[in-house]
């Protein structure tokens, strides 16, 4: 076999997905390709597609996992509608995953892995490889298994072990596809399997002979190149959003100098916050993995009342199961995060899969009037802010805030731009002073109407807060009727307030015209690729895109109005689109909506985009 | 493993029990056990030589659960069942606080069942006051896991077909450190047992025999009564042998793996056949046995019935944190942010 000289083709962005058993390191290769491609100054974004049993049967449809890539030239800010390569381990993954590949995307199979059983198990009625169902595409049938247990022959390496890293085989053709240099994965194995070395040295061998088959594969005309994107110069990192919603938590926890403490019990897909936060004890940061939802959040509650950041994540389930402490954290008024990463409802749901339909539990599930901040991230590395602030708010404010997540934001991954804890916002939380005589717990601030933050512990500041209605100012335990209409009012004064303390909605693109695009939360990417290419195609269309839900902007009144119509798009049978409603009464605001575990397609978004604005 | 040391800070001055009565008006019915609780409460807090601002008394849902407002201390009366969570969140977020919880039987061991055994698990360092009234008071005479079998109420009209909880047992069987029984006609008993909760490094649980005048009047008549002590009361005290009866001529024996009530001076029993309490005791096999004893056939334990050394939660979490200050290069955010896969674009 012979290595050619191949043309280089250039691609703006690409689109990668590595599919095969749960057991079958899909994952793992996916991660190892991010890091190339960040290495090389792409931008990226990544989703990890796993179904919610561990190790489903081999070779079924059940058991496919998967992990995809998008990489560019130019900022991404979606991982990918479409596939321009899919990696497939088996048939399962292929039979899975082909619904999600371009017309003349490049499939790389292990050819060992189809025989009569897996094909059977698929459910093809023949191979897919042989009966010219996949002309559509690129494909490249490769004996993955067999010449990875040939090229570890040498090394002596049982059979068995040796078949298992077929991923990196396969990891391999693509670096050659892409230009990719070994070495940074060379590094990698080393410090990975640092005590292990042999380990390291079965990847690298595997890696490079994946890398060095690809180049004799006639079917390879040529390979693909993605540029730098031209981003900001500094110091980065690939984050997923349970990371980066914990380090932004551990950020808030420094900046306020109150220390974190963690109340959280397992649930897919918050429970990555929880592991994050547990690692870094260095940082000071107690986590308690309670007994439940409830214990979890009344633990934290407990802990803001001794003085500290407090914080509970959990996912839509266990929101429901916090409702009624949460209204302990309003009427006390005390700060308290609650981090939800939505995941699919109602009740079980769709545990891994992805949707927004949180938002009236948020924003109105509890007893009682019970206003709290709420904050949805829209991006894998905004969540690092959107928590920072929510702490921020939070204790400043000294009223619960939720942030809303979801599933997509939380497992997949994006760029990160290393900050510096000096350049983040302050946080004055309102600590009461040691012996003030005029000390009263619901005495208030006159602009934001918190009350002050008396940590046990303090001289001369003894005082009971708790679950029953209290006096304004004094805290004595009363039923009065007007001093408890007082008390609601306030409660929401306050929340409303924190308005004052927020960025103004901005507007993409013309601040009034034809139509204008609202979206909150996690869809962003999908919506803001789907606008630039009608804008790319000429057509007039503006986006608006939330963060701040409750309280709203100051000046979301004014754009909506600005706009002949709006269209609201959500993953949910249209909550925000009401929330805005009520608030808004206007008779043009409509609403596209998707309720199926599945993220916005921007073919979907521009289509029903074209229609409005075709509609007179 | 070197311990990290918890302590409360101290108080320089001698407190009174004035520095804990609170200006509220104390609304519970004349006649009910907790005024008595109360009186002990204020009665040991001074004694232990806290600085005042130390204590923090958590509570749940309950006639019992309106103590914090009754106390001048920090405090924060929370929802149904939930105190020892709220409690621990409280002693792990600080643990140089002495905490304190007030809870009754319905909040501990219905609603909040969960939470009191993973909290007895963890060995968290407070002391719990459960307020044992075998009813609902707030909500008006309801049947409660303490409730004994058969008992009419306002929700058992035919007699509750429910077998209640030893507390004691259930303490023991979620691996607790510190059980206490008290009436609470007996400020004596009430002040040594909370002050020998306080002084314990983890969960103390001090079960309170306590009236409710209204709903479940002389629950506990039958035990603690002036009448009825005498026989079916046997307090114990570590170190001592167990005796009990009129004139201590009564007392219990190990007679292999059970306890028996035997007379001293009948059929040749003396002083040194009687059981001695050992309330340090690591295993919990007699302290369990001491627990689930009472009337008819025996009498009902009362006092500090097991005081078990283990580490506690709140130490363990200062312990790994100190571990990893020391071990870990990353000492503050922007190292974290520094750490791991970075890049630079120029």
């Amino acid at each position: 076999m012979t290595k050619m000289n191949r043309p280089v083709e250039e691609r703006e962005s690409v689109v990668v997905k590595f599919v095969g058993d749960s057991g079958d390191g899909m994952q793992f290769s996916g991660n190892l390709f991010s890091e190339s491609a960040a290495f090389a100054g792409n931008d990226l974004a990544t989703f990890p597609d796993f179904p919610s049993e561990i190790r489903a049967p081999q070779n079924t449809i059940a058991g496919v996992s998967g992990f995809q890539v998008h990489v560019g030239s130019a900022k991404i800010y979606t991982t990918g509608d479409l596939c321009d390569v899919i990696v497939a381990m088996n048939p399962a993954s292929l039979k899975a995953n082909l619904k999600w590949a371009k017309v003349g995307a490049t499939l790389i199979v292990d050819s060992d892995a189809f025989d009569d059983k897996t094909i059977d198990k698929a459910g093809y009625t023949s191979n897919p490889l042989e009966d010219k169902s996949l002309t559509k595409y690129n494909l490249l049938k490769a004996p993955i298994t067999l010449l990875t247990i040939e090229s570890l022959a040498d090394l002596g390496v049982d059979r068995k072990i040796a078949s298992r890293s077929k991923n990196m085989f396969a990891l391999g053709m693509l670096f050659f596809i892409f230009n990719r240099p070994l070495k940074p994965s060379f590094k990698f194995f080393d410090a990975k399997f640092k005590k292990d070395p042999n380990l390291a040295r079965i990847n690298k061998v595997v890696l490079e002979a994946g890398y060095n088959y690809a180049d004799t594969v006639e079917a390879i005309e040529s390979v693909i190149h993605v540029s730098a994107a031209k981003l900001e110069p500094g110091f980065y990192r690939n984050i997923t959003g349970n990371v980066a919603t914990a380090w932004g938590l551990l950020a808030a926890a420094e900046k306020s100098k109150r220390g974190l403490f963690l109340g959280s019990y397992p649930i897919t897909p918050a429970t990555e916050i929880l592991m994050e936060l547990t690692k870094h004890k260095s940082l000071g940061a107690k986590v308690f993995q309670a007994e439940d939802e409830i214990a979890g959040i009344c633990s934290a509650i407990g802990a803001s009342y001794a003085g500290k950041m407090a914080c509970t994540t959990t996912s839509g389930p266990g929101l429901s199961l916090k409702s009624e402490a949460i209204g302990l954290a309003v009427i006390t008024e005390l700060p308290l995060v609650i981090v939800n990463v939505q995941r699919g409802g109602p009740s079980t749901g769709l545990p891994t899969k992805s949707e927004q339909s949180d938002l009236y539990q948020a924003l109105f599930g509890r007893n009682g009037e019970c206003p709290v901040i709420v904050i949805a991230a829209s991006t894998s590395d905004n969540c690092f802010h959107y928590a920072y602030m929510a702490a921020k708010l939070s204790m400043e404010h000294m009223t619960p805030c939720i942030l809303l997540t979801d599933g997509y934001l939380g497992f997949g991954s994006s760029l990160f731009k290393n900050p510096r804890l000096a350049n983040l916002p302050p946080i004055n939380p309102p600590v009461a002073k040691a012996r003030d005589k005029n000390y009263k717990p619901y005495k208030r601030d006159p602009e934001t109407l918190a009350r002050e933050w008396a940590i046990p512990g303090t001289d001369g500041l003894r005082h009971r807060i708790g679950g029953l209605e209290k006096e304004n100012i004094t805290g004595v335990v009363t039923t009065d009727p007007l001093n408890h209409q007082l008390m609601v009012n306030l409660r929401a004064e306050k929340v409303a307030r924190v308005a004052n303390y927020i960025p103004e909605q901005e507007v993409e693109g013309p601040t009034k015209g034809e139509l204008l695009i609202v979206s909150w939360g996690g869809t962003y990417g999908a919506i803001h690729s789907a606008i630039q290419e009608m804008t790319r195609a000429g057509k007039k269309i503006s986006h608006t895109h939330f963060n701040y839900i409750n309280p709203l902007p100051k000046n979301t009144g004014k754009i909506l109005k600005s706009f002949k119509k709006v269209l609201v798009c959500e993953l949910n049978s249209g909550q925000f689109v009401n929330y805005l409603r009520m608030q808004f009464p206007m008779p043009n605001i409509h609403q596209f909506n998707k309720v199926q575990g599945l993220p916005f397609m921007i073919n979907e978004l521009t289509e029903k985009f074209n229609q409005l604005l075709e509609e007179k | 493993m070197d311990f990290i040391n918890n302590t409360v800070e101290r108080t320089t001055v001698q407190l009174q029990k004035s520095d804990f009565e609170s200006d509220q008006m104390v609304k519970w019915c004349a006649g009910c056990g907790a005024h008595a609780i109360l009186a002990a409460v204020e009665r040991v807090f001074p004694r232990l030589g806290y600085k005042k601002e130390n204590f923090c008394l958590v509570s749940g849902i309950g006639c019992s659960s309106r103590f914090p407002y009754y106390v001048n201390t920090y405090g924060i009366h929370g929802i149904h069942g939930r105190a020892m969570p709220i409690a621990t969140g409280v002693k792990v977020a600080n643990p140089h606080l002495s905490v304190w919880v007030a809870t009754g039987d319905g909040d501990s061991l219905a609603i909040g069942g969960n939470h009191f055994i993973h909290t007895i698990r963890r060995n968290v360092d407070i002391n719990v006051l459960l307020f044992n009234n075998e009813i609902y008071g707030l909500t008006k005479g309801q049947y409660s896991p303490t409730t004994p079998m058969n008992k009419v109420t306002k929700s058992s009209p035919h007699g509750t077909i429910e077998h209640p909880f030893n507390i004691g047992e259930l303490v023991m069987g979620a691996q607790g450190t510190f059980f206490a029984r008290i009436p609470d006609n007996d400020l004596t008993q009430m002040t040594e047992a909370m002050f020998e909760a306080a002084k314990h490094d983890g969960t103390s649980i001090i079960e309170m025999l306590q009236n409710c005048i209204i709903f479940a009047d002389k629950a506990h008549f039958g035990i603690i009564s002036k009448e009825n002590r005498d026989e079916n009361m046997c307090i114990i005290k570590d170190g001592q042998p167990i005796l009990f009866g009129a004139d201590k001529q009564k007392g219990l024996r190990l007679n292999g793996t059970n306890l028996e009530v035997v007379e001293l001076g009948k059929d040749g029993i003396t002083i040194d056949d009687i059981l001695v309490h050992d309330r340090y005791d690591p295993n919990p096999g007699i302290h369990i046995m001491l627990a689930k004893l009472g009337p008819p056939h025996f009498p009902r334990v009362f006092g500090v019935i097991r005081s078990a050394m283990f580490p506690t939660y709140d130490d363990l979490v200062e312990e790994k944190i100190r571990l990893g200050i020391e071990e870990s290069p990353i000492k503050k955010m922007d190292h974290l942010f520094k750490s791991g896969e970075t890049w630079e674009i120029k």
